[in-house]
């Protein structure tokens, strides 16, 4: 049964391919000089390369984290990394007819067509290779509303002073090791601002893609929705099988003010190293939402396939009163795929509310952690929370860990924490096989029902491609 | 339809069955009666191909098929139906959905098309009267929750459906009240047909007074040591197990 098992979720990596295209490349290693390059590239004002330089000193001082996270790894060289790569394009920001077909063909063979004609029906996409942005779909379109939809560099550029006013203010610079990392070489990202009032008529997307060797990708991302706004953003990710590891450190700030709802879902699926281990993604992430705005919500989803490590807590900061802050994540590892992910839930505002619910599925050789923390302030009166943390076992050489912290500083809050782990059963399989279906569809069907609760949280197009990612039909056409 | 020859059968390394002989003919009923540990339910787990049982010996003919060398999804798409005596769970995976997987799973398997939603709601709706259910049953999850009985009422449902050749009943009475065992009864009592056989297993012979077989045999330590016709399952009601099992020590 096992073997059969393992070939399902070890299903070949289909997104391995490189793009061979002429880049602008910053030489390897890291220092003040190679943040000033960057910057210059990037073509930045004073300001903000004053926040990158401080950013790096504060990062020099700083030593990566490998005591507390469960995963276990080499220390990353990172004098033996490239921080910009970029491929040599026309012009910054020109139209999608003028970026190199090379490139809308790596995009197109990831199933993401950029070219005007071929546009997903929709969903805005912002497509980021390496470093930089290589275009954004719909754009002109949003523009009418007045929501910007961009990648982070042009809106340094186009949009200063919202970009001064909220960088940071969520993950500052000096919040952890590879955020600060991050703040110091980050390339590019995206950028969305909602005006007040507004709901965004699509869904907005990144792609990212990570091409060139040696090469680490630190975007940054940025959403802002102003009072009573609403937007609805996915991101995807994917990059080439290389025999070494490649780091991939993120930021994204959220703020929800007054009364706006943002919803944010991830389907990862970064080369995740191969039946050795060799190579992979190390993808250590920092991802933070303010509710800062009363009756604000801010709803993270999910759904982690790849990597050969994962080191995320996509957390909600509840200022507001009222505030609600939601995580729903499923997260698979196999082979020899580690991951330590959860959530941070802070409640300071009245009557503000959590939910949590976490599933992992562990195969292989795979190690899966949850590790979440609900912390409630004394002000944070009538705050609510529920955590529900399910674990899937699929063979018996994988591991399932749970790190659960509450700490509640008022008497009227109430906090639930609910947790199960369960191996997937040969009598379940054999049941299903009994009934017609074979051991592949059987385990499908098994893990969708098992994840259920977080795919119906995803935007219909996507829980189709986080199913089809676990190779999984969907469900619930019926009944 | 069914040819067991000398059928022997082993899990974790202790033989439990040792020696079936039986032959069952297109629409007849086969009761299986026997003690506790007797190998009745083993043989209803290895004709359906349980991956924990090891055949150490004999054949199975199934409608001139080797039965032992098919997956057990092979043969459930050629028409072998177990109504298991403990139901598995699968949570979030809802009744309906299940249930047409499978129905459309055994359609591929014969070349027919797959049915939609629509149209396996309207044949859903036909078969929920035959176990007297309301199809609010259909959106919940697997047996997830289900009652001992609305499990084994679901599992006739789940027969209903994929209209088996060759259904085999494992203790599908157990653990059912009176009126859960008249509506399970009356559901199997309406798919009895010419062309469709039961292998109904059973340790009391009060299932038997609701589905009449045409043969009962009697299975004491993993071999059939009686055989007769209905009339045998009274007369065992009647003098208990001890009474084939003496006299099987006797001979």
């Amino acid at each position: 049964m096992s073997s059969s098992v393992e070939s399902l979720v070890n299903k070949e990596y289909k997104y391995g391919f490189v793009t061979d295209i002429e880049s602008d490349m910053a030489p390897k290693g890291l220092s003040e000089d190679i943040v000033r390059f960057i910057s210059a590239r990037k073509h930045e004002p004073e300001w903000l390369l004053d926040w990158r330089l401080k950013a790096y000193r504060g990062w020099v001082k700083m030593t990566e984290p490998h005591e507390w996270p469960n995963i276990r790894y080499q220390p990353v060289d990172y004098q033996n990394l490239r921080y910009y790569s970029a491929p040599k394009t026309g012009k910054p920001f020109g139209s999608l007819d003028e970026v190199d077909p090379k490139l809308l063909e790596t995009y197109e063979k990831l199933g993401i067509p950029l070219s005007e004609q071929k546009i997903l029906a929709g969903v805005a996409v912002d497509a980021i290779f390496d470093s930089v942005s290589v275009g954004t779909t719909y754009k002109a379109k949003l523009a009418e509303q007045g929501i910007i939809f961009c990648s982070f560099g042009e809106a340094v550029q186009e949009h200063p002073e919202l970009v001064r006013k909220y960088l940071g203010s969520v993950v500052p610079a000096s919040d952890n090791f590879f955020a600060a990392l991050n703040a110091a070489v980050f390339s590019d990202g995206s950028f969305v601002y909602i005006p007040k009032g507004v709901r965004c008529p699509m869904e907005l997307s990144t792609y990212f893609r990570i091409n060139t060797a040696e090469t680490g990708q630190f975007e940054r991302t940025l959403i802002v929705a102003e009072a009573g706004a609403h937007v609805s953003y996915l991101e995807g990710c994917t990059a080439p099988k290389r025999d070494e590891n490649q780091l991939h450190a993120a930021v994204v700030e959220l703020v929800a003010l007054e009364g706006a709802t943002i919803k944010y879902s991830t389907v990862q699926n970064w080369y995740a190293g191969d039946e050795k281990g060799r190579g992979g993604i190390y993808n250590f992430v920092t991802k933070r939402g303010k509710c800062a705005g009363a009756n604000s919500k801010i709803s993270w989803t999910q759904v982690e396939t790849g990597s050969a490590i994962t080191w995320k807590y996509p957390s909600v900061i509840l200022q507001g009163d009222n505030s609600v802050g939601e995580f729903y994540s499923v997260a698979v590892v196999n082979g020899h795929q580690q991951a330590d992910t959860g959530t941070k839930m802070i409640h300071l505002g009245k009557n503000t509310r959590s939910t949590i619910v976490s599933k992992g599925i562990s195969a292989g050789q795979g190690q899966n952690s949850y590790r979440g923390l609900v912390k409630v302030l004394p002000k944070a009166a009538g705050a609510r929370n529920y955590t529900q943390c399910d674990s899937m076992l699929i063979g018996n050489r994988c591991g399932a860990h749970t790190f659960p912290y509450i700490d509640v500083q008022n008497s009227s809050s109430s906090v639930e924490h609910e947790a199960s782990t369960a191996k997937i059963g040969e009598d379940q399989i054999f049941y299903l096989k009994q009934r017609g279906l074979n051991t592949e569809n059987a385990i499908s069907m098994i893990v969708n029902g098992f994840c259920k609760e977080v795919f119906k949280e995803l935007p219909m197009e996507f829980a189709v491609e986080a199913q089809k990612l676990l190779g999984i039909s969907l469900e619930g056409s019926v009944g | 339809m069914l040819n067991i020859k000398d059928l022997r059968a082993s899990a974790g390394g202790v033989e439990i069955l040792k020696g079936i002989n039986l032959a069952v003919r297109p629409g007849e009923v086969h009761a299986i009666m026997g003690p506790n540990g007797s190998g009745k339910s083993t043989l209803a787990q290895v004709l359906a191909g349980h991956p924990a049982y090891e055949v150490t010996g004999g054949s199975v003919t199934y409608l001139e098929q080797d039965l032992l060398d098919m997956e057990p999804e092979e043969r459930a798409q050629a028409g072998v139906f177990l109504a298991f005596q403990y139901p598995v769970e699968i949570p979030g995976v809802s009744n309906a959905y299940f249930l047409r997987a499978a129905y459309n799973e055994i359609r591929k398997a014969r070349g027919m098309e797959e049915v939609d939603s629509m149209d396996f709601i309207d044949l859903l709706e036909e078969k929920l009267k035959l176990v007297e259910w309301e199809s609010e049953i259909m959106s919940r999850a697997v047996n997830a929750g289900f009652s001992g009985g609305e499990k084994k009422r679901n599992e006739i449902l789940q027969l209903a459906v994929l209209e088996p050749k060759l259904a085999i009943l494992d203790e599908t009475d157990s653990g059912l009240d009176i009126d859960a065992l008249r509506i399970v009864a009356a559901g199997v009592n309406k798919l009895r047909s010419q062309d469709r056989s039961f292998i109904v297993v059973t340790h009391y012979q009060r299932l038997l007074n609701y589905i009449v077989p045409d043969h009962v045999h009697v299975l004491s330590s993993g071999r059939i040591v009686r055989s007769g016709g209905k009339e045998l399952a009274l007369e065992l009601e009647a003098r208990g197990y001890e009474w084939v099992e003496a006299a099987e020590a006797m001979a």
